[in-house]
């Protein structure tokens, strides 16, 4: 440490240019590694914003070409006598003006000035189209508002709160159960079962799809959500590891002296567990509910032309399909599907991100 | 349960037990809803959808053993007749030009799905970067985008004409940038891209693996002299390499389960032999035309491929996957 105080000294003292310029060097490098990474993102979120501009463009904006503009334009009206009149740019005296065109003959114009109104109407000789009109952003949120309708969204989150929800509590139950069971019980065989229990995290869905679909089938479940709910409470191996490790951390000792005052195990689960790990839990409760959310192809095959009962992402694909022609709608609706569980990272992302972690890293 | 375990050593049948078989008695009690669930939704229907392999297993209909069928036998023998599923696999060209997609697809996509996230942790991992919080907040982002609008959002993006994307490649001085979704040639290229959107996992984990990675590592580096791309190269690297392995698993078994991409762009590529992967094909064999016995044998066709990769990485783990217990 004394060697690197005096050496910054001696640099001070008797040259400063090789302080400075390591200084510099090194502000250099954090602007050059930020700008790159800024950079990278806005290229990374730019399908976002190739969405939003998309969703508020109106038909004939939509028909517009690859060269013009990426931001929905529309020509720019004044507002004279009860009229909406269109704006062009005119060249008067040598001196180019936005104008706006009162009336119109193949030879000349009259225009009115929108900044000055009062100076009257003024004649232009020529041809009105070769004129460029001008041309300002024009956005249509009325887009969404007609898919809102049109998708009956009120609906589809109504179905899907209510699917995601249930399930949530049926993941919490039975999840914080059976971690609690390989955090503390002396089970016979527990390694082995945990190792199944992990195991089943790289199991294909698909080797069990046709006979569940089957069974569901068979007691009249299909078209209902309960085969979307029900499994739900017999617990995952993600959210069972997640619980499972946070329990392990904490101190046996509290378990111990809740036993010895009289407390059952479901006393100390409730007691004693479940207060000290509101962080995993709501970790766990969060993944499944944005899981669920997210959740398409249980939903397609369960609820397959069910209209009614179907939750947000199978509702929005039914509805692109019929509405192939309408980009504008497509995109709104795109928008509307993500936003509750893109704003519910934002609101949970430390617990979530480290719920993330936890599960990822700590194999 | 109000007596205290103290006093109730004596009285009543429930308590000539000991205390560690009472234990392990609620520990089945705990654990009975993970294992019920692990026979009914997970033992069993994987059992049941071998059977339906050699059945010609339809909702709605008696189920029957293919071999059961005369006019097969008489033909075939009973044995070929019992594996005609399977058979029909490697047989049908629309079948296993289904799994050759998926595998083909793979190999691209796979590399990328570690490559990617390794290359962002790595940004966000530098100690010259300002506002990491919120950048990695907003790298982490597009993960949380519905898979369904995250298709929908790209179909717009990679539109040929208007797309954001193309307009980016024209504006670099690409002239003609290809139309992505209509032209079989870029389409597996497309769809790679809009896997980008879902590395976010992958990506936080590697971040946080580095992060863990001792301080007096990189110092000792130093002093011995070692640059930049070398340290990566032999420190980080082989520091996170347990996390690579597992997102490296997670990847290869998602990928033989791709499925929301093809099917939502099926819109636009319907007919296109390149786009029908084989969970997709499941789909329609098993839910569109109603033939769940071949359904079933696909199903387990993309189970053993997975597994294969999976004990595939994990026998060569030894070689390139460190751990720091020196297991």
């Amino acid at each position: 440490m004394a060697t690197t105080v005096n050496k910054a000294t001696y640099n001070k003292a008797v040259n400063t240019s090789p302080f400075y310029a390591v200084q510099l060097r090194k502000f250099a490098t954090y602007g050059l590694v930020t700008m790159f990474a800024v950079l990278f993102l806005l290229v990374y979120l730019s399908p976002l914003a190739n969405m939003f501009m998309v969703a508020i463009r109106s038909q004939e904006q939509l028909s517009q070409t690859a060269d013009s503009s990426i931001f929905p334009m529309g020509a720019k009206k004044y507002e004279y006598k009860g009229k909406q009149l269109p704006i062009f740019k005119v060249e008067i005296d040598g001196v180019t003006r936005e104008l706006a065109q009162v009336s119109a003959t193949r030879r000349s114009s009259v225009f009115i000035d929108p900044a000055n109104p009062e100076a009257g109407e003024i004649t232009w000789e020529g041809n009105w189209r070769t004129l460029e009109p001008v041309q300002v952003m024009e956005a249509h949120f009325e887009n969404f508002a007609e898919a809102w309708e049109l998708i009956n969204f009120p609906r589809l989150m109504g179905n899907t709160l209510f699917i995601a929800v249930t399930g949530m509590i049926g993941t919490l139950l039975s999840c914080i159960c059976v971690a609690y069971a390989f955090a503390r019980f002396p089970i016979p065989g527990k390694n082995l079962m945990f190792i199944i229990l992990l195991g089943t995290i790289i199991l294909p869905g698909q080797v069990t799809l046709i006979p569940t679909y089957a069974f569901f089938a068979s007691i009249k479940w299909t078209g209902t959500w309960l085969p979307l709910i029900v499994p739900h409470f017999f617990a995952n191996a993600y959210n069972v590891f997640l619980l499972r490790q946070y329990f392990l951390t904490l101190p046996r000792e509290l378990d111990e002296a809740a036993m010895i005052d009289g407390a059952g195990p479901f006393r100390i689960l409730l007691n004693v567990i479940i207060p000290q790990s509101w962080a995993a839990i709501i970790s766990v409760g969060v993944f499944h509910f944005v899981w669920s959310w997210n959740d398409f192809f249980g939903p397609l095959i369960y609820l397959l032309g069910q209209k009614e009962l179907q939750p947000v992402s199978v509702g929005i694909q039914v509805f692109n399909f019929q509405y192939g022609q309408r980009p504008d709608l497509i995109q709104a609706t795109s928008l509307m599907a993500m936003a509750i569980p893109v704003i519910i990272f934002f609101l949970a992302q430390r617990v979530f991100m480290r719920g993330v972690v936890i599960t990822g890293v700590e194999k | 349960m109000t007596t205290s375990t103290a006093t109730s050593a004596n009285i009543g049948p429930e308590s000539r037990l000991t205390i560690l078989q009472r234990q392990r008695r609620w520990g089945w009690v705990f654990l009975s809803p993970w294992i019920f669930g692990f026979f009914v939704f997970t033992f069993f229907p994987m059992i049941a959808s071998f059977v339906f392999s050699f059945t010609n297993f339809r909702i709605g209909e008696p189920i029957q053993l293919l071999s059961d069928n005369p006019a097969c036998v008489a033909e075939f023998g009973s044995l070929r007749c019992l594996f005609g599923n399977w058979e029909k696999m490697f047989t049908d060209p629309v079948t296993s030009n289904a799994l050759g997609v998926t595998l083909r697809f793979m190999l691209i996509a796979a590399p990328i799905s570690i490559l990617f996230p390794l290359g962002m942790a790595s940004l966000l991992n530098s100690k010259f970067l300002l506002g990491k919080p919120i950048l990695r907040v907003l790298f982490y982002m597009p993960f949380m985008v519905p898979a369904i609008s995250g298709v929908f959002i790209w179909q717009s993006y990679l539109n040929g004409q208007t797309g954001y994307l193309n307009r980016i490649l024209r504006l670099l001085g690409i002239t003609e940038p290809p139309n992505w979704l209509f032209d079989s040639a870029y389409m597996h290229t497309a769809f790679v891209l809009i896997g980008l959107w879902g590395v976010g996992n992958a990506m936080l984990t590697m971040l946080a693996s580095m992060q863990g990675v001792p301080t007096e590592l990189y110092e000792a580096a130093r002093v011995d002299g070692a640059t930049g791309p070398v340290v990566f190269w032999k420190i980080t690297l082989p520091m996170i390499s347990p996390v690579i392995l597992y997102n490296l698993v997670l990847s290869l078994v998602g990928l033989m389960q791709y499925f929301i991409v093809p099917y939502v762009m099926s819109n636009t590529t319907r007919s296109d032999p390149s786009a029908n992967f084989i969970n997709l094909h499941l789909y329609r064999t098993g839910f569109a035309f109603g033939d769940m016995g071949f359904a079933s044998a696909q199903a387990w066709l993309i189970f053993i491929v997975a597994l294969a990769f999976t004990v595939g990485i994990f026998a060569t783990s030894r070689r390139w996957v460190y751990y720091a217990s020196g297991g």
